[in-house]
This record gives C-alpha cells, structure tokens and sequence, in this order.
C-alpha cells in the first residue's frame, strides 16, 4: 500500500499547512506536485520562464522540504517553472537550494532536464521517428529549427531512475502530469491500472473535492484499487467529485495515454466508503506496442504592442459595428501612408471587451452594450513597428466617430500613455511524439547533495 | 422568444476549457436522469449542431455521453491557436457559452 499526498494543483498555488500536517499524519509515503501547464499559453515554454512567483513557490517549497525532511518520504516536483525548461528546472532549484541551507536540512536533490535539441529531434525525424498528434499534421525539420524552446514530457522512469539513485528531492522538467504521483508508487510495485487513474485524479490536488480550495487530497493505492480522500476534514470527495475528475481537461474521459501505455477506465466502479471516501477499482492501463515521448515547443509569432481605450456614448455604442469597421479602415489607410506597410505586413486585432470581444460571431447575445472597452493588438515583425503602428491608432483611438457623426468624440483612454509593449509573442507548434526505445533516452538526472 | 429554460438554467454547471493547447473540451453536468437523457438525445445535440454551434467541422466533434455522471461531453480542435494574436479565451473557459445558450425540446 502507497499513500500519495498532492498538497494543491501546483507549486506556488498555495496550501494551508495543516493540510500536510493532516497527510502526514495520514501516513503519506511521498510528496508530489506539478509545477506547470500550458493551460496558460505558449509564452511560459517560449520564453522559457515562470508563471508563478518566486516567493509563491518558495513559501510552498518550504513547507514541502521541511515535511520531507521530518518524515523522510521523497518529495517529487514536475514541469518546474511552469513549461519545465532547463531555466525552470534551475530556477526552482535554485530557490530549494536557499530553502535547504536555510533550514539546515540535508536533502539529495536530483534534477532532471526535459529540453530537447532541434539537431537530435531533426535525427529522429530523419528516422522516421516523430509522428503527429491529431489535429496537428506532419513535423517539417524547419519548424523545429523555429523553436525557441523544445521539452519532451516524461514519464515515471526519469523519475524512479532518480529516486533509485538516492535522491529525496526530485525536480523533474516537463513531464506529464500524472507521472509525478504515479512514479513512487509504481517503483514499490503497485499496479499500473489503479496507479495512473489515482495519479489522474489527484493531479490537481483539491479539485477532485467538494471543495477545491481547502487543501489537498491523499490517494491510497494497493494492489486491487485506491483510496481518494480530502486533507481537509471538512471536505468530501464524492464518487461523482472523483469520477468527474476525468472529465477535467481531457480530450477523452475514457482513455488516456502516457508515454508508456494507455489507461482505461470505462470500467472502472466508484464507491463510497464513507461520506467523504471514495474507492475506485477496475482500472486499466493497456501497455503501448511503442513507447512515444510527446514534444512541447514554441516559437516566435512577432511583436506585439497594446493600446486600449473605452466607449460610453450610447450614439456610439449603438453603432458600434461601423466605428470598428471604421477604424479598420482608416488605420489600415493611415499605417500605409506613414509607414508604407500593407495588410500581409503586421496584424491588427480590435477587441470591443463589454459587446462581443470574447465569443465574436459566435456570441448568441445582441443588442447594445452599456460601455464598451476597445483593446487594440498589434502584431508585427518587430517592436518598434508595432508600437509606430499602435501610436498611429492613438487618435483613431481618442476620436474616432461613427460614419454619421458630424463632430469628433473625445474617447476614454484607460491609461497614459496608451499603448504597452508586449514583446515577443510565442505560439505552440509542436504536438507529436518520438518513439523512443530507452524511455529514459530524452532526459537527463543529476543529482547532488549529501546522502541522508 | 422561449419561455422554456437554456440548457444553462437546467443544468447543474456548462463549462468549457482547453484540453491542451490544441483542443477545447465541454461538459454539460444535468441535474437529474430525465434532463441527461433529453441532451443526451441524439437528435438534439451531435456533431452538426455543435460544429454550427462553433464554426468547426463536425467531423472533428468527439462527444461523450456518460449517463452514471448525466454528463455529455463534447471535444473539438481548438478554432484559433492558443495564445495567438487571435485568442481572446487563453484558457477557453468562456468557450461554454454558446452550448448554455441552446433550448432543449
């Protein structure tokens, strides 16, 4: 029997205490947390830096190595700074290491590297190797010279390579989300079906509870099923709390794939033990005839300067479709005069925010807003053009009319000055896999540290 | 204009979100068994409704009926590239309503 405690959906997200306190307790053989996502866009892998900050992680970090360390169960992290690049496996390492010397407590920390080189993936692909994932269609070697940055995602053996080595701390690059809970449990000689399902269900921590904000939950596998329950005694896990956990973020309910193999779970029973318990068995995982490593990357779109100004005149707001047609018009006019750029050389986005900015034409509402926040996105090969382009919408932005109006409005401008650079902007371009024959071929461990 | 309940006034919770940068998942959650069976129907929603509903193609629609949960849940490729110039819903989190918006027979 493992106990897999998962203090929150990730590093820096925030935990109350108690609720290690609680796992502990419990008997919690490990502790594992993810570190990342791409939920919130290419920018964190492009870039290769965090989302979270340096003090959310820290005070999240603290607390983990300290209950670490008092219990001696193996802390595992994955997908460190948020995309799992080498930068964010050395960030977050870096910040452990301050923490460890701190508290003087004596802690191997293994870290292990996700990020892939165009030159071997170009190899591989070569090879034959590298296959899409749908809807994305065949690699080209010139849009992985693009990337910025490249991980691959791992799956437990990087990690249990690690642990088997001496480490207590694991650090690990991009790896799938389950693989982080899954690894212990699976280096003990729990089943594969129950372990990936339980890794599945915990991997956001408190989400697969009644309450998601209390805390984390504690898995308990053995070799016929697992165990869900909350740490925080006043939530419940609920058989459809823990079943609709596979619902959360996948394509597929039923079927998810990890490097090595497929889990199932369509026949998988849920039952309530108590009121806030919940047992799963029947669980599978179908093993792969091929092991598939799945690659990350992004690369460089442009440049982006923003501008944002805001409409309350109801004449306005009631024609607000033509002042934007409008704008489009006389900027796309005014950008060819000042700059001699034509449509195919930069990329205008006007997004009326309080009228249709976030559904467009899909939105079932109509009729007319009550104020309207213009945000204008420029798009282009550089920052300085982007910006030039953004300041020659200024006074479209301040004074814009409607094509009836026979004076000029004084529109209101959110900040001064208007426009904000943004900087690079990234977009994701890789979704396929490797084959690979060694799963722990891709990454790289190394560990330092005194022995406990 | 209907006086009968959108499927977001009967059901329990409609949400939508990425299922990694490529894909946008939604589930209907109904409240009871006779209310899962009426969106579960499938002349009701399916493929072409939701690719008319989305602007996608249909045949790219997966939609999942789960009766033990009285959940339909339904996945396509995501329209617009995560995090382009053209994605205004990072997280496509306010992609459900649409699907809310529809009146059940």
């Amino acid at each position: 029997m493992i106990r897999i405690l998962v203090p929150s959906g990730m590093l820096g997200a925030g935990f109350p205490p108690e609720t290690i306190d609680r796992g502990l307790a419990l008997g919690a053989d490990v502790i594992a947390v993810d570190g990342g996502s791409t939920d919130s866009g290419p920018y964190y892998l492009g870039s290769g830096t965090a989302k979270t900050s340096a003090a959310a992680v820290a005070r999240d970090l603290r607390l983990l190595l300290r209950a670490s360390a008092g219990a001696g169960i193996p802390l595992i992290v994955g997908s460190c700074g948020t995309s799992g690049t080498d930068s964010g496996v050395d960030w977050v390492a870096a910040i452990a290491d301050t923490i460890l010397r701190e508290e003087d407590l004596a802690l191997r920390v293994a870290r292990i590297y996700s990020e892939q080189t165009a030159a071997d993936l170009k190899e591989r692909l070569g090879e034959g190797r590298v296959h899409p994932l749908a809807p994305m269609e065949a690699l080209d070697a010139a849009t992985l010279d693009a990337c910025t940055h490249i991980v691959g995602m791992m799956g437990h053996e990087p990690i249990e390579a690690a642990l088997s080595a001496g480490a207590d701390v694991v650090l690990a690059g991009r790896a799938t989300d389950t693989a982080v809970a899954a690894a212990y449990p699976l280096m003990k000689g729990m089943p594969p079906g129950p372990t990936w399902h339980a890794s599945k269900i915990i991997e956001c921590g408190g989400q697969c509870t009644t309450n998601p904000r209390a805390g984390g939950v504690l898995a308990t596998i053995d070799h016929d099923g697992f165990v869900i329950e909350p740490l925080d005694p006043a939530a419940a896990c609920t058989t459809t709390s823990v079943a609709a956990h596979m619902l959360y973020e996948t394509v597929n309910p039923f079927e998810m794939r990890e490097p090595a193999g497929t889990l199932v779970v369509t026949d998988a029973v849920y039952t309530a033990l108590d009121d806030r318990r919940v047992r799963v068995e029947g669980s599978r995982f179908e093993v792969a005839d091929q092991y598939t490593v799945k690659l990350e990357g992004a690369r460089v779109t442009g440049y982006e300067t923003m501008s944002f100004t805001a409409i309350r005149d109801p004449h306005i707001l009631a024609r607000i479709d033509d002042w934007l047609a409008l704008m489009h018009e006389i900027l796309a006019a005014r950008v060819r005069q000042t700059l001699d750029l034509g449509p195919g050389d930069y990329a205008v986005d006007l997004r009326p925010y309080g009228y249709n900015a976030v559904l467009s034409d899909l939105d079932p509402a109509s009729g007319p807003p009550r104020e309207v926040g213009v945000m204008l996105l420029v798009n282009a090969p550089d920052q300085a053009t982007a910006t030039a382009i953004a300041k020659i919408a200024n006074p479209l932005m301040l004074h814009l009319p409607t094509p009836d109006m026979d004076y000029l409005p004084s529109l209101a401008f959110a900040t001064s000055p208007a426009e904000t650079e943004r900087g690079a902007t990234y977009e994701f371009v890789l979704n396929h896999v490797v084959d690979v024959d060694d799963p722990t071929a891709l990454f790289r461990v190394e560990i330092e540290g005194a022995p406990r | 204009m209907s006086s009968r309940p959108t499927l977001g006034e009967l059901a329990l919770e409609v949400r939508s979100k990425n299922a990694g940068p490529f894909w946008v998942t939604m589930e209907l959650f109904m409240r009871t068994a006779e209310d899962y069976t009426t969106v579960a129907d499938e002349h009701f929603i399916n493929e072409q409704v939701v690719g008319g509903l989305y602007g996608v193609d249909p045949a790219t629609v997966q939609i999942f009926r789960i009766p033990a949960l009285n959940v339909v849940k339904i996945s396509f490729p995501r329209p617009v590239a995560q995090g382009s110039l053209r994605d205004r819903d990072i997280h496509a989190g306010q992609h459900h309503v649409p699907l809310a918006s529809l009146v059940p027979p």
